[in-house]
């Protein structure tokens, strides 16, 4: 657990040579007979906002929810390849999935606030691991985390009031709050902003580029702009491959692949 | 001419009127010239209008008028019996011996001159042709049977030439507006909708039904017996008096029937209750997808068993086994009696544990996904999950299904008979034989009986009593359970 993290915070821009934080190799998902993932090889560096990019159904969300095992949820789902966090096999025998997820969290598409209070939401991930000591220690965890989040402000009078009941936007930033409340590595996305307005988009995108000093970022996103604006490492994905994958502006403005070059443009997706 | 010709022809006209009205709309459609107007329906609807406007309303009014008039009859025997027997406890019996009188009449074919003058002389004619009828019938009875049947053929004839005409009016008058613009597709439509509303308030209306026969029954049980009696006294003791003297002799205390029916019931709850969560959170979270299509329709085959079949068990394998066993616990002394509640509320409680999985089981797998995966996401263990955030959630509907299950447990009827005892006492000691109030309804209307003692009454008493708590709970727990559905909508 880095609790360093908080604390301190590195906020070392990626430097090129740096280990990766997470890394995949020859990662090929099953969902029963279909195959969904082909032979994907991508590096996740530390400190950093990778977009995953891509038509619908081309294994973008696949590739995400293996990173934190949460395919295992979902029946006849089989996974080859290595996928590593530091170094270390997520998918060895050895590893605890329950520990993983607590390193590796995740953000869902549509905002997924427990039927609890604004407080316990996000008090939840820290009790479950005894990470907060005492009660003084526990507010101070859900305190920081939804200031970090950017909510602190609109809810730091109705801590007690039922997480459902904000609005989409802040129900997204809840989630946000509660994932990093268990203070993970890496932090996973899934389409954080499909389901808000632009303005809600806007601040979560603002809340995406702080949070890459303290946390390793992989999001999926729909939008073009929106990888181009956070993220400064992208991977385009199409029909279950992993076509390009690069620098945001390198793939934004000089694409070396066609397939890709069409997807930016709007040709195809 | 029976009814049941009578709805064959009334068919028979539906069809043939279908079938032209499909004729002569199908020949309009042809004709018409398409540039200046659309036909509006196709003609199957016409048909189908037609063949609802000649049966629908003619079968509704034979059956209405039928239920008219037999009611008419009643009144008429009733009447002219009272004159004769002034006692109408008498006068009841009398008037099931006319009706009998009546139909052999009927089914010997003699009316007018051809009528015995003496009741012996109608029986020895019914016993030749195989009717056997009560000695106890008189003279007197023998006109008036005869007049009813005259009556009853009379009205008879009325309303199948009413059905008749209706049915023929209502075909010609479908024949006869079909025009190119007719809406017969709506009118259809319309039909339906009215047929679709009729059949669902028949539950309805039967329970008014059911709540009205029983609230007439209990106000004269309690015109017989002081309330405050029944609901506040603590011994049971309802001493059958001899047929005739009347009275209300015996003891109609409520409290020692309602406190078995909620000491078993709640037994049941405790056994059942624990069990079947745990087997709903099997199915709803651990289960794959292969077990559980094979586990949950075994479990709701439990609540298919008959619960006389239970009861069996109970009686005869169950309660010597717990009998035994206390036995061999105890040194010899059989604390748990053969009939106890022990018994009847754990035989009960596996008749609800289907009852409680399969209602918990909807309820847990209704929490949404994304829950599941947000707390998995969390680093959560699936128990972690199941606890501290899909049963929260689901929290409200269990409630409401565990009160759904509580009404079948007070309602139950036959495990009690049989594994409970008919002894209506208060005791706190669950290895004793405790009554519930199903138990004493079966008691007191089991043989031939006519409901005008109290003894008998007390049944309608209870049964409403009965009613009353056990809809209390389903409504409770459908507002629950309402309450819950809109949090994810």
């Amino acid at each position: 657990m880095t609790t360093e993290a908080f604390a301190t915070g590195p906020a070392a821009a990626p430097t090129p040579n740096a280990p990766p934080k997470m890394q995949g190799e020859k990662v090929c998902v099953f969902y029963g007979d279909k195959q969904a993932l082909f032979d994907v090889d991508l590096k996740i560096e530390p400190f950093s906002v990778t977009s995953l990019i891509g038509p619908s159904g081309c294994g973008k969300s696949t590739f995400l929810r293996s990173l934190n095992r949460m395919n295992d949820t979902i029946d006849g789902c089989r996974v080859a390849g290595r996928i590593s966090l530091d170094d270390d096999d997520i998918y060895d025998p050895s590893i605890d999935v329950v520990e993983l997820r607590a390193r590796v969290g995740m953000v869902f598409q549509k905002p997924n606030p427990f039927p609890k209070s604004i407080y316990e939401n996000v008090a939840y991930g820290p009790r479950i691991h005894g990470i907060a000591r005492n009660k003084a220690d526990m507010d101070e965890i859900v305190h920081s985390s939804l200031r970090r989040a950017g909510l602190w402000n609109e809810v730091k009078d109705r801590l007690t009031e039922p997480g459902t009941g904000l609005s989409g936007g802040q129900q997204q930033r809840l989630c946000i709050a509660r994932a990093i409340a268990t203070r993970p590595e890496v932090l996973l996305m899934d389409e954080p902003c499909s389901a808000l307005d632009p303005i809600a988009t806007a601040v979560i995108e603002e809340l995406i580029d702080e949070l890459r000093e303290n946390f390793t970022i992989v999001i999926v996103t729909h939008s073009m702009q929106q990888a181009a604006r956070v993220s400064q490492k992208t991977a385009f994905f199409h029909l279950g491959k992993l076509i390009e994958e690069g620098r945001t502006e390198d793939i934004f403005t000089n694409p070396r692949n066609k397939q890709t070059q069409d997807y930016i443009t709007g040709r195809i997706g | 001419m029976s009814a049941g010709w009578l709805v064959a022809i009334v068919l028979g006209i539906g069809v043939l009127a279908y079938f032209f009205s499909a004729q002569r709309a199908r020949a309009q459609r042809d004709q018409v010239d398409r540039a200046k107007e659309v036909p509006h329906s196709l003609p199957l609807y016409h048909g189908w209008f037609a063949f609802l406007l000649s049966t629908l309303p003619a079968i509704i009014v034979l059956v209405v008028l039928s239920a008219v008039s037999s009611g008419l009859i009643e009144g008429r025997i009733r009447a002219e019996a009272g004159t004769h027997i002034p006692d109408p406890a008498a006068a009841s019996l009398q008037v099931g011996i006319i009706h009998n009188a009546a139909e052999a009449l009927a089914r010997l074919g003699l009316t007018g001159t051809g009528v015995p003058s003496t009741y012996a002389a109608l029986r020895d004619a019914a016993s030749a042709a195989g009717i056997s009828l009560a000695d106890s019938g008189e003279d007197y009875m023998l006109p008036l049977a005869a007049g009813v049947n005259e009556e009853a053929a009379l009205h008879r004839l009325l309303i199948q030439g009413l059905a008749l005409l209706l049915s023929v009016a209502g075909a010609v008058f479908a024949y006869s507006r079909i025009r190119i613009r007719l809406r017969a597709r709506n009118e259809v439509e319309r039909i339906v909708l009215w047929s679709l509303i009729g059949a669902s308030t028949v539950a309805i209306l039967t329970t008014v039904g059911i709540v009205l026969s029983m609230l007439g029954e209990t106000i004269h049980f309690f015109s017989e017996v002081n309330p405050l009696n029944f609901f506040f006294g603590t011994v049971w003791d309802p001493r059958f008096a001899a047929a005739g003297s009347g009275g209300s002799e015996g003891q109609f205390g409520l409290i020692p029937l309602l406190a078995g029916t909620l000491y078993i019931a709640l037994v049941s709850m405790l056994f059942a209750v624990p069990v079947g969560l745990m087997a709903a959170v099997y199915m709803g979270e651990y289960a794959s997808p292969r077990i559980r299509s094979t586990v949950k329709p075994l479990l709701e085959l439990l609540a298919g068993i008959p619960t006389i079949v239970y009861g069996i068990f109970a009686v005869v394998t169950l309660g010597p086994f717990f009998r035994d066993l206390s036995a061999a616990l105890a040194g010899g002394f059989a604390f748990i009696q053969a009939q106890s509640v022990f018994t009847a509320g754990i035989v009960m409680g596996v008749m609800l544990i289907p009852v409680v999985s399969s209602l918990s089981d909807d309820v847990i797998t209704a929490v949404p996904r994304a829950m599941r995966d947000g707390s998995l996401a969390l680093g959560a263990t699936r128990s972690e999950t199941i606890r501290k955030v899909i049963l929260p959630a689901a929290l409200p509907g269990i409630v409401g299904a565990l009160l759904l299950t509580a009404s079948r447990a007070i309602g139950e009827t036959m495990i009690v008979v049989l594994a409970a005892g008919v002894a209506a006492r208060l005791s706190i000691n669950p290895f004793e034989a405790m009554t519930t109030i199903t138990v004493k309804i079966v008691n007191q209307l089991t043989g031939d009986l006519e409901f005008n003692s109290p003894q008998t009454l007390v049944a309608f008493a209870l049964g409403l009593t009965l009613f009353v708590i056990t809809l209390g709970m389903n409504v409770y727990a459908l507002y629950i359970v309402r309450k819950y559905r809109e949090q994810y909508e």
